[in-house]
């Protein structure tokens, strides 16, 4: 009990039970099937956000290139669901039935051979994992130990963003190009685009988010995330004293990488699809600024940023069609200028303390109250 | 010119070029009641009934779809200056897809799930459309999609209005072939689904006819070096370049086939397009591209009562200086066959609409006539135009008979 204590404060716990209240009670109440999915949506993008509080945040480096391992997640998830999608009866009409749609029509006219593994769900998981965390070891092992860091290292993620994206687009015939990978139905049998699916889907999305917090939560807590601080704010200070920086550097971009990637594949199931356009530099530019504005210091700030930055994009898109990408750039200036440190920096430095003296108030009557009553009786 | 002369002149327009639908509408003088017409809890009340219009008008693509909203906007507005459908007057959603495929699917939901509009008007690029297709489906909603596109789909909650690949390509390589003696091609394309499939149902065409095709080449979009391929087409000497370059990358292309010393007025070899319409030529100048050939089933320049009234129309309310491509013309039918198809049915309900959709008939449309086939694509004629210096295209042919949609066809 002790040793939780020492790991979670009771205002910690407050508010990461609050957040729970609001996800799983909340809004499954308060919105009907097609906002709820939104929601869903909108919360894919929180474990990117998630991601970027731990590796930038914390660890200082910035990534402008997560979109990229939202991308890998989602494709691994997209390639099972479209193999599924893609039966003998449903695709009779091709050249080759039995193999994607894209693929007949692009002259392929046999399954890859890295087509092949998706079959198995069992496999699809793994690779949602294993996949972008290999991709962003392999990355980060080349970067770290050479020590690029700060602006380098965020222009050279931005080049594999658009590296990335080339190559989707231009392998059309394996990867569905610019149009993506569409029409997803059934996961192993289970159509996922009836409202009790998507509200499956997203209480499971719900599920994962609150775990990956808490887990983000434990390593910051941990010795690890002590050093990650140290390592932000004087490198030289943390390697002189003996720490393998590069090291602790690759564990956060690749444990950002893998919360981006269940995201993405989350995303997939919920959308029903994945496109290129989720893997480019705006995409992944947009994931910073869910975090920016959130607050990059705060782990549930990242949550409350994704969400609110997407409600304002869909509100503001379907009440000013014309307008709506001028109001959220004034969104974007006004909240770098005003508030650096975001939604949670702002909360933190205004409305806590008022919080905090209100319940002091609160506490302070509660014990002079006592003495009170035992006169009266 | 004072207003007080300008207003009614235009209102006399709107009401004048539908004459025939406003006859069909005063026929049914009666209102039919709601719960008669609308029997699948659409939005339609007593005196309206509402409509999505969903395109992009941020992004990229914006500059291409742009005309389609005026285009769908004109043909809602004409339609309630002339009563409207079963007696309501059509209200419409605008939602904003923002070039990116993904709203364009979250966007078509929230029209079909929140708004139950009756019938959405949109989608430009084929990506676009596979992007809501699915959605469309699962909630059964009725899209007219209004682009000259690839083929190989044929959903019954589509509506085609555009020419499918073979109906803009069989026609224009016959005329080459026949008028032109052409005998060699070099088919040249951005690399993605359209112009691949174009040029694979051309290649069949092509060899069908026992002529050669000299060469074929895919550049990546937004692609801007045209020099090799330009080599390549000067060493193979072609009777015709075949081009299906798309979006800004026409630009270049066709200012460095001028810069390398070819004049397309001189037709040797000739270049014949499918995807150059009146909007792209103003990108890409008119002088740098006189002399090239375009089939397609509509140019601004059409010569026919209804393509007066329309153009007149449309620049009235729109600005005079625009110019009208043939997906504009394909977007404005959008709102008239879908009035047809209401108005045939007696009813909103998707699943009467689509009953009634095949063998509708539209004698107003700017193309001239167009008729709905059972597979949801339109027959329509061909026409091959002449582009001119001035950015317009000088209709030099027309099949004589209306061409049959074929989304499948044998290669």
């Amino acid at each position: 009990m002790t040793a939780l204590r020492n790991l979670f404060s009771g205002r910690e716990v407050l508010y990461f039970l609050l957040l729970a209240v609001l996800l799983v009670v909340v809004l499954p109440l308060a919105l009907d099937a097609f906002r709820l999915n939104l929601t869903g949506k909108y919360l894919t993008f929180a474990f990117v956000a998630l991601g970027l509080v731990l590796c930038w945040g914390y660890g200082g480096v910035l990534s402008l290139g997560q979109g990229v391992f939202f991308g890998l997640g989602g494709y691994c998830m997209a390639m099972f669901l479209k193999l599924e999608a893609s039966d003998m009866a449903s695709t009779a009409r091709q050249t080759t039935p039995g193999i994607p749609d894209f693929m007949d029509w692009n002259q392929v006219t046999e399954l890859p051979w890295f087509w092949e593994p998706f079959h198995s769900l069992t496999f699809t998981l793994l690779a949602v994992l294993v996949v972008p965390a290999v991709f962003a070891f392999v990355i980060g092992f080349a970067m770290f130990k050479r020590r690029v860091g700060g602006v380098y290292f965020a222009i050279i993620t931005q080049a594999i963003a658009t590296i990335l994206t080339i190559l989707i687009i231009g392998q059309q015939g394996y990867t569905g190009g610019a149009n993506g990978m569409t029409d997803l139905r059934t996961l192993l049998g289970w159509d996922i685009r009836t409202d009790d699916a998507k509200q499956i889907l997203y209480f499971l999305c719900v599920f994962l988010l609150l775990l990956c917090l808490v887990l983000a939560h434990l390593i910051l807590r941990s010795k690890f995330g002590r050093i990650l601080v140290a390592m932000r704010d004087r490198e030289d200070r943390v390697r002189f004293s003996g720490y393998d920086v590069s090291g602790f550097k690759i564990f956060v971009f690749c444990l950002a990488g893998v919360f981006s990637a269940i995201g993405g594949a989350m995303f997939t199931l919920q959308v029903g699809f994945m496109s290129p356009s989720f893997v480019g530099i705006v995409p992944s530019i947009e994931m910073v600024i869910f975090c920016a504005v959130g607050g990059r210091l705060s782990l549930l700030g990242a949550v409350y940023g994704a969400l609110i930055v997407n409600l304002a994009k869909t509100s503001f898109s379907e009440s000013f069609p014309e307008l709506w990408l001028y109001a959220m750039g004034a969104l974007f200036i006004a909240v770098v200028l005003a508030f650096p440190n975001g939604l949670a920096g702002l909360y933190s430095r205004y409305l806590e303390p008022l919080l905090d003296r209100g319940w002091a108030n609160v506490r302070s009557r509660a014990v002079a109250v006592p003495p009170a009553q035992e006169k009266t009786s | 010119m004072s207003i007080t002369q300008n207003t009614p002149r235009r209102w006399g327009r709107w009401l004048a070029l539908p004459a025939l639908a406003l006859a069909s509408t005063l026929s049914h003088a009666a209102v039919p009641p709601t719960s008669e017409v609308n029997t699948t809890g659409l939005a339609v009340t007593d005196t309206t009934v509402k409509v999505g219009i969903l395109h992009s008008i941020t992004g990229t693509m914006a500059i291409s779809e742009t005309g389609s909203v005026q285009a769908e906007k004109l043909a809602i507005e004409q339609i309630n200056a002339a009563g409207g459908v079963l007696g309501r007057q059509i209200e419409y959603i605008q939602e904003d897809g923002a070039s990116d495929w993904p709203t364009f699917a979250e966007k078509s939901r929230k029209l079909l799930i929140n708004d139950k509009v009756a019938a959405v008007f949109g989608c430009w690029t084929s990506a676009s459309r596979k992007a809501v297709l699915p959605i469309f489906e699962q909630y059964n909603g009725m899209l007219y999609y209004p682009t000259f596109y690839e083929g190989l789909e044929q959903s019954p909650n589509v509506i085609y209005t555009g020419q499918e690949a073979t109906q803009q390509i069989i026609a224009g390589i016959d005329w080459v072939v026949r008028e032109k003696g052409a005998e060699s091609f070099y088919l040249l394309g951005s690399d993605y689904i359209w112009p691949r499939t174009s040029n694979k149902i051309a290649r069949a065409h092509i060899e069908s006819l026992g002529l050669e095709v000299v060469g074929e080449d895919y550049y990546p979009l937004g692609h801007t070096q045209f020099n090799s391929v330009i080599n390549r087409i000067r060493l193979k000497k072609p009777d015709v370049i075949y081009a299906i370059v798309v979006g800004g990358s026409n630009v270049a292309f066709y200012r460095q086939l001028q810069a390398a010393g070819f004049d397309l007025t001189q037709e040797s070899p000739l270049l014949l397009t499918i995807s150059v319409t009146e909007d792209e030529i103003l990108g890409i100048g008119g002088q740098n591209i006189e002399g090239a050939y375009a089939a397609m089933k509509y140019f601004q320049s059409l010569d026919n009562p209804n393509n007066e009234a329309f153009v007149e129309a449309f620049k009235e309310r729109w600005g005079d200086d625009i110019v009208i491509g043939d997906v504009t013309q394909a977007a404005y039918l959008g709102p008239w066959l879908w009035k047809a198809a209401v108005e045939k049915a007696g009813s909103f309900d998707i699943d009467k609409i689509r009953e009634a959709s095949p063998g509708i008939e539209l004698t107003t449309a700017p193309e001239g006539y167009v008729r709905i086939h059972e597979n949801h694509h339109l027959w329509s004629k061909t026409r091959v135009g002449r582009a001119m210096d001035n950015g317009q295209y000088e209709v030099v042919f027309e099949t004589d008979e209306l061409m049959e949609p074929d989304p499948f066809p044998e290669m």
